[in-house]
């Protein structure tokens, strides 16, 4: 790959049924582009874990994805509440989730961790009251 | 062990065989309602069993590469997560164990949870 591909989606906040479609597309995009599949499990499960997030706490969002010969980047970005405390949003097992969230399986404080494990780069940003951005970045080659 | 012999085992339905590669060899398990924990801890996992029943769970498997969902205690999946995981190759079963025995079936039979 001599350019990058880009790809935007709309991760929308209304229908959990539709949540990690972003995420599954991108998978079969970097499957058809013959990528190890190893490393595209690792950005499966990280843009997944976040696309989940943006559903479940911030009314959707949206995905930029990027992919070229050395990376994947994917940045998710939400209107959402923010958070007030990253460092605690980071602990294994604290979780914000509604107990609806939980009934459906998710919500176990795991989805930053989560994130974090399966990424090379990870880097958060949210404002109270403004909304979360989630980079992530997966090296495609060792 | 091959799958049909799973299906034995658990007494399971195959509920899309004709849209997914059955003849398949399994070695691993997990159990969880929790998807959050299956994508934690999931790792190489051949097969996942679940109470749980939402388009998540095909969701969560396509991510971690399981190949087989058995859903515990009789529950059935709806027509929309059948057609999804049909899509994406993903074999679903459904048994009327409860979790704790059906883990402990395929268990004793030397299906492994595999590494922690």
């Amino acid at each position: 790959m001599d350019n990058s591909l880009k790809l935007h989606y709309e991760i929308p906040g209304d229908d959990f049924a539709l949540a990690g479609e972003a995420s599954s597309n991108v998978k079969k995009i970097l499957t058809q582009l013959g990528v190890n599949p190893a490393i595209i499990k690792r950005v499966s499960i990280a843009m997944y874990e976040a696309e989940i997030n943006a559903v479940i706490h911030a009314n959707g969002g949206t995905a930029e994805v990027e992919i070229d010969s050395n990376k994947v980047t994917i940045i998710i970005k939400d209107e959402g509440p923010g958070i007030p405390d990253i460092e605690l949003a980071m602990q294994e097992g604290y979780s914000t989730a509604s107990e609806a969230v939980r009934e459906l399986g998710f919500g176990a404080g795991m989805g930053l961790p989560n994130i974090k494990k399966y990424s090379d780069n990870f880097e958060i940003e949210s404002i109270v009251g403004k909304g979360t951005t989630v980079k992530i970045e997966v090296w495609l080659k060792p | 062990m091959k799958l049909e012999k799973i299906g034995q085992i658990l007494d399971a339905e195959l509920l899309n065989g004709e849209n997914c590669n059955i003849d398949i060899e399994v070695y691993t398990a997990c159990g969880s309602d929790l998807m959050s924990d299956v994508i934690s801890y999931g790792h190489e996992k051949d097969v996942l069993l679940t109470g749980l029943v939402n388009p998540q769970v095909i969701r969560t498997a396509e991510m971690m590469d399981i190949k087989v969902i058995i859903f515990v205690r009789g529950k059935r999946p709806t027509e929309c997560m059948i057609n999804l995981a049909s899509e994406k190759g993903i074999i679903l079963m459904s048994t009327k164990h409860p979790m704790f025995t059906a883990c402990g079936k395929l268990y004793s039979a030397g299906v492994s949870g595999g590494s922690v």
